[in-house]
């Protein structure tokens, strides 16, 4: 059985002017040992559907699905009790902003060691022990010192690994990575990104990775998911994808690469996201699509079959594995 | 060949850390000894990593603020305080972050007047609107955007709007600090080819500050590459990406991200941290970091040396 099984979950929030739709229709299955990525443009709904799935979104959100299970529990009628059992254990994440996800009146020693008392019930001892070896295992030095330092008192790289040891502290089967390399410097990235890929190795814990990032995903997933104004668009493996994207957005996006140009003009993508309030009626892409025409505009695209990366288009490109446009 | 617009030699910055009531004061060496020469037309490009001095570099070019040490030539006038007034005009600054450059309490086209209103105080009322519309076209945003608050607008449209508001006094030198490091990748492209087309128009010079190494191989025609303050190595765009001299310009380059899931390259793992420009290691500062360091590096500090690909390291390769 899958370990994360998600068929047709939509977020809605309800905002002052009307409800607004910030995912719509995301469907994912992972197995144990999986590296996938979702990649998407800011308000494309990634980040959502995963606090969705940790239960973490404000009151202000109505989260639907048709099956919404991890490791064997449905999520969407579990008591909060039971939740949290869940979250923080066997479930984690990983947040975008080091410096503003700690709390800073705590040393990250006590954050850390919160997770281990509540989640595992170690005791004193133990949880001292365990700290400073996840704290060894994710490259932070000085260990024993740093566990009484406050986050302001470290550098955001540090801080990050900070987050991802108490991400992995209780072992988790899957890790949610979101963005977790944005805020910081290159060679820095590149230092966290190895230490994630080489942990997954070790426990072989599913890992998702939020990003933006083309380049990341190139180097790290196995498969990716491409989303778009709370839709997803495209799901293939990693080099198919970069190799022979079938959705148009897909296609645009790897084009619009400096490090793809030929010419001193890159190709780019005309308009911007659709927000609340001019979401088309047919494809949500298609007002800045360069292959829409009348159907698009009005009919909403049935979803590909996975010879067609699932690609939610009426005319998915590459399909006969032609050259790329 | 031209006459370079911009000459700037050893500018150093320097910021007082109080120490508090019984600690010292210490110094923060922000930027040191950066030389370099911009021409007409051309785009020179600063990268490094957060802390390198990129900004430092760029808050000096744009006189924001004095630097304690060194000198820079703008279009044929040293800038000094005496000449700030005058040359302020030429140089221009567009921020990083066009969620916060932009005043929230003022339209579109008082924002692209304002600079006039205050540099040029016997210009007309008609004649400020005249230019303000005239550049709202030449950025690509349409008319009817003029009398629009910047929350109605998009980041990239935003961003525009700020490369219109540095380009109203008509500047020789564009300092863009970080342009398209706050915008997602669709909207990226269209403010580098905005950038790419004023530059052909106008014959403006570029100082394009990035961490983004791809951006930078797309736009710069010279790079300079700064560690802890100092250029590391300075040298054609061609000549940096082929053929890296530094060992942190090559461990830069290697950690960077490559949209190419079929490449699999080795990486050069460095280890540790950026060390705090208030302690800077003595001799090389790169050298707790390098994989290559030896005892002459962690006494005595390399010199920028070589024409025109300059190298500061005992080791180049």
């Amino acid at each position: 059985m899958a370990l994360l099984e998600v068929r047709n979950l939509s977020v809605d929030f309800a905002t002052t002017s009307g409800t607004f739709r910030a995912v719509d229709g995301f469907d994912l299955t992972l197995d144990k040992g999986d590296i996938t990525a979702v990649v998407g443009e800011s308000g494309s709904g990634k980040s959502v559907a995963f606090l969705a799935m940790m239960g973490l979104l404000p009151w202000t959100a109505t989260i639907t699905s048709d099956q919404l299970t991890f490791d064997g529990n449905d999520l969407r009628g579990i008591s909060p009790r039971k939740r949290r059992q869940i979250i923080g254990k066997d479930m984690s994440m990983i947040f975008q902003e080091p410096m503003t996800s700690l709390n800073p009146c705590y040393t990250v020693g006590f954050q850390i060691k919160e997770a281990l008392r509540i989640h595992l019930g170690m005791d004193r001892k133990e949880r001292h022990a365990r700290a400073i070896e996840l704290f060894e295992q994710v490259g932070i030095p000085a260990p024993e010192t740093r566990l009484s330092a406050f986050p302001h008192q470290m550098s955001g790289g540090m801080n990050q690994r900070v987050m991802i040891a108490m991400a992995i502290a209780c072992k988790p089967k899957l890790l949610i990575a979101d963005e977790p390399t944005t805020a910081l410097d290159v060679t820095i990235q590149a230092q966290i990104l190895e230490l994630l890929t080489s942990l997954q190795e070790e426990t072989g814990m599913a890992l998702v990775l939020i990003t933006h990032d083309m380049g990341v995903v190139a180097e790290t997933a196995e498969r990716v998911s491409v989303q778009y104004a709370g839709q997803k668009v495209e799901m293939q493996d990693v080099r198919s994808l970069f190799a022979t994207p079938h959705h148009p957005y897909t296609a645009a996006l790897l084009a619009a690469l400096p490090e793809r140009a030929t010419t001193k003009h890159l190709p780019t993508i005309p308009g911007v996201v659709p927000g609340q309030f001019d979401r088309p009626a047919g494809c949500l892409f298609s007002p800045r699509c360069a292959h829409a025409d009348e159907r698009c505009r009005t009919v909403a695209p049935p979803v590909g079959g996975p010879e067609l990366g699932f690609a939610r288009c009426h005319y998915p490109l590459n399909v006969a594995q032609e050259e790329s446009v | 060949m031209t006459e370079p617009v911009l000459i700037a030699e050893n500018l150093t910055q320097e910021y007082v850390l109080k120490g508090g009531l019984f600690g010292q004061d210490r110094i923060v060496r922000a930027l040191t000894g950066a030389s370099f020469s911009l021409e007409a037309g051309k785009t020179l490009a600063v990268v490094g990593e957060s802390g390198c001095g990129k900004s430092t570099l760029a808050r000096c070019i744009t006189m924001i603020e004095e630097p304690v040490a060194g000198s820079f030539v703008l279009d044929g006038t040293k800038a000094g305080p005496d000449t700030h007034d005058k040359l302020r005009t030429t140089v221009q600054i567009v921020f990083q972050d066009p969620y916060g450059s932009l005043n929230p309490r003022q339209r579109c086209g008082q924002i692209l007047e304002e600079p006039l209103v205050i540099n040029r105080p016997e210009m007309s009322a008609e004649e400020r609107t005249r230019r303000a519309r005239e550049m709202l076209e030449l950025v690509g945003l349409r008319p009817e955007h003029f009398d629009r608050y910047p929350h109605m607008f998009s980041g990239g449209q935003r961003q525009r709007i700020a490369v219109g508001r540095a380009l109203m006094l008509e500047p020789k030198v564009l300092v863009l600090d970080e342009p398209v490091s706050a915008l997602d990748l669709s909207i990226q492209s269209q403010i580098l080819n905005l950038l790419v087309d004023l530059q052909e128009r106008l014959g403006l010079a570029y100082l394009f500050i990035s961490h983004d190494l791809s951006v930078v191989k797309h736009v710069a025609d010279d790079v300079i590459v700064m560690y802890l303050g100092r250029p590391v190595e300075v040298g054609s765009k061609e000549a940096i990406f082929s053929h890296q001299r530094h060992p942190y310009t090559k461990a830069l380059l290697s950690a960077t991200p490559i949209a190419d899931p079929t490449l699999r390259k080795e990486r050069i793992k460095l280890v540790g941290e950026l060390p705090s420009p208030v302690n800077i290691p003595p001799g090389c500062p790169f050298s707790p970091r390098c994989w290559k360091a030896t005892d002459k590096c962690r006494t005595e500090r390399p010199e920028l040396e070589g024409q025109p690909h300059a190298v500061a390291c005992h080791f180049p390769e």
